[in-house]
């Protein structure tokens, strides 16, 4: 979940962006943790979350096998929450995405409260993870800073592209695909929903945040360079 | 991966969604085609992509059609029409590539998706990072750019020599044929993938020192390098150690991941 940590943007550019996540340690407390796991997605569905995931199979929303020719014009973009717990059978990692500080407040306050034994993370910036945790009474036991992108940084896209394109820290939103996006909604052939909806389904653990992605479209489309 | 010749319209679609960008349409057979040195098996075309079942020629009739009279169909940019995507059986060292980029796969060495490592996510359970120690987590090649296996031991190496210990549940570390000199196994260095984490762990004290030597290093390889350090908070929550130390050496610290520390044992 390196994924999640190395989001582009400054810590204001994350005020729309906390994932949460619940995994187990192998061998520590991996035995009987797929009903914690998904009890950690039914609680995360009280306090609406933006995306759900699991590692393995993927998040709310997700390609289809058999797509049938007549939805390129009636295209669901309609997050499938059920689908995502109902689909978790492996030990593996469980994602809830927010975006309001409010909501994962109060997630990160039910899930100390259920005491499910599962290790949790906040990712998002340094002072809204520590808000959370003030919020439900307890101290932060470990830490992991991002200190961001360096080496040969000029093979990187630009800022805008950069941002969508790392909410899946997988690198399975392809730059030339958020690139895409930004244009096409800079030209009105799809809504920033719509554009949005894409990328999230190349997402294949979950955490790919579409109120963000919604947001920094409609702030790309309206640059001029 | 392969694409199909007789079921490709060369669309374009999956151009634009390969995050190596290893897939194009080459002009001589009017379908799209793989950069298979650059393709690192990550599946996103294969597994990102809806798949429609069309019929290739009634929709090559129709593209053609279209082209003739400067019409453009404005279909959705995140579907293959004829489900033209085929995976390989991928035989030993190539299975690397998709090992390391496929975030659905399990790495074998650890059980875990995605880059295959913990790290301090699940050091409350773990007790992987203690106070004192400081856990590094050097990834290479994302977003979009990939790292080959040999610029990874150019880094290991130069680790090694100064005395870091890696990570032994982590994915690179087990395709090291001599950890103590940061060596990998000689027949994977010349395999592309599209990101991996080296794990090491030091004490705070070579904080600095380890991100000048990651510093010195990184200019030697042609990819870029996302670097997380990871420590253990005191008892009221509150690091004050570490940041202070990477905030010295001119980081500014805008985002991170924080274990709430809420995990215990439980298997019997």
């Amino acid at each position: 979940m390196t994924n999640t940590l190395h989001r582009y943007g400054d810590a204001a550019s994350f005020h729309d962006d906390y994932v949460v996540f619940a995994m187990c340690c192998r061998g520590k407390n991996d035995k009987d943790s797929v009903p914690k796991l998904r009890k950690f997605l039914e609680i995360a569905l009280q306090f609406k979350p933006v995306n759900l995931g699991d590692a393995r199979h993927g998040g709310a929303l997700r390609p289809s096998r058999t797509m049938n020719p007549t939805s390129h014009w009636d295209r669901d973009i309609r997050p499938n929450f059920e689908a995502v717990i109902a689909g978790l059978d492996t030990p593996t990692t469980a994602a809830a995405v927010f975006d309001n500080r409010v909501a994962a407040e109060d997630f990160v306050k039910a899930v100390v409260e259920a005491d499910l034994g599962l290790s949790v993370n906040i990712s998002t910036s340094i002072d809204g993870a520590e808000q959370c945790c003030a919020h439900a009474g307890i101290p932060r036991h470990s830490v992991g800073y991002s200190l961001g992108f360096e080496g040969k940084t000029g093979h990187l896209p630009n800022e805008d592209v950069l941002k969508l394109a790392t909410m899946c820290g997988h690198g399975m939103v392809a730059a030339s695909l958020a690139k895409k996006m930004i244009d096409w909604v800079k030209e009105g052939r799809r809504t920033p929903e719509q554009a949005a909806s894409y990328m999230t389904r190349f997402c294949s653990c979950g955490v790919f945040n579409p109120s963000r992605a919604k947001r920094i479209l409609i702030e790309a489309s309206k640059r001029t360079k | 991966m392969k694409i199909n010749p007789n079921k490709c319209v060369a669309c374009g679609n999956c151009t634009y969604v390969c995050p190596m960008g290893a897939i194009y349409i080459d002009p001589e057979i009017k379908r799209a085609t793989i950069n298979r040195d650059e393709c690192v098996e990550c599946y996103s075309c294969f597994h990102g992509l809806s798949q429609e079942h069309l019929n290739p020629t009634m929709v090559r009739t129709v593209r053609k059609i279209f082209q003739m009279m400067r019409l453009r169909f404005d279909p959705e940019p995140d579907v293959c029409p004829t489900a033209a995507f085929e995976p390989d059986e991928l035989v030993w060292p190539r299975v690397i590539r998709r090992a390391f980029s496929d975030p659905r796969v399990p790495h074998e060495s650890t059980g875990i998706e995605g880059r295959g490592t913990e790290e301090v996510k699940t050091n409350d359970v773990s007790g992987r990072i203690q106070v004192g120690e400081v856990g590094f987590t050097i990834e290479f090649g994302r977003p979009g750019v990939g790292v080959w296996m040999s610029e990874i031991q150019t880094m290991c190496t130069a680790l090694a020599e100064i005395g870091v210990s890696f990570e032994k549940k982590n994915p690179i570390t087990s395709l090291m044929s001599d950890v103590s000199k940061g060596q990998l196994r000689e027949d994977v260095l010349g395999e592309k993938v599209l990101s991996a984490i080296v794990e090491i762990k030091a004490r705070i004290e070579c904080t600095g020192q380890i991100i000048e030597l990651v510093h010195r290093i990184e200019k030697q390889l042609d990819t870029v390098v996302a670097l997380g350090v990871g420590t253990r908070c005191d008892a009221e929550g509150e690091d004050r150690v570490v940041a202070p130390i990477l905030e010295n050496l001119g980081y500014q610290l805008e985002r991170a991941k924080t274990n709430i520390g809420i995990g215990r044992a439980t298997n019997d």
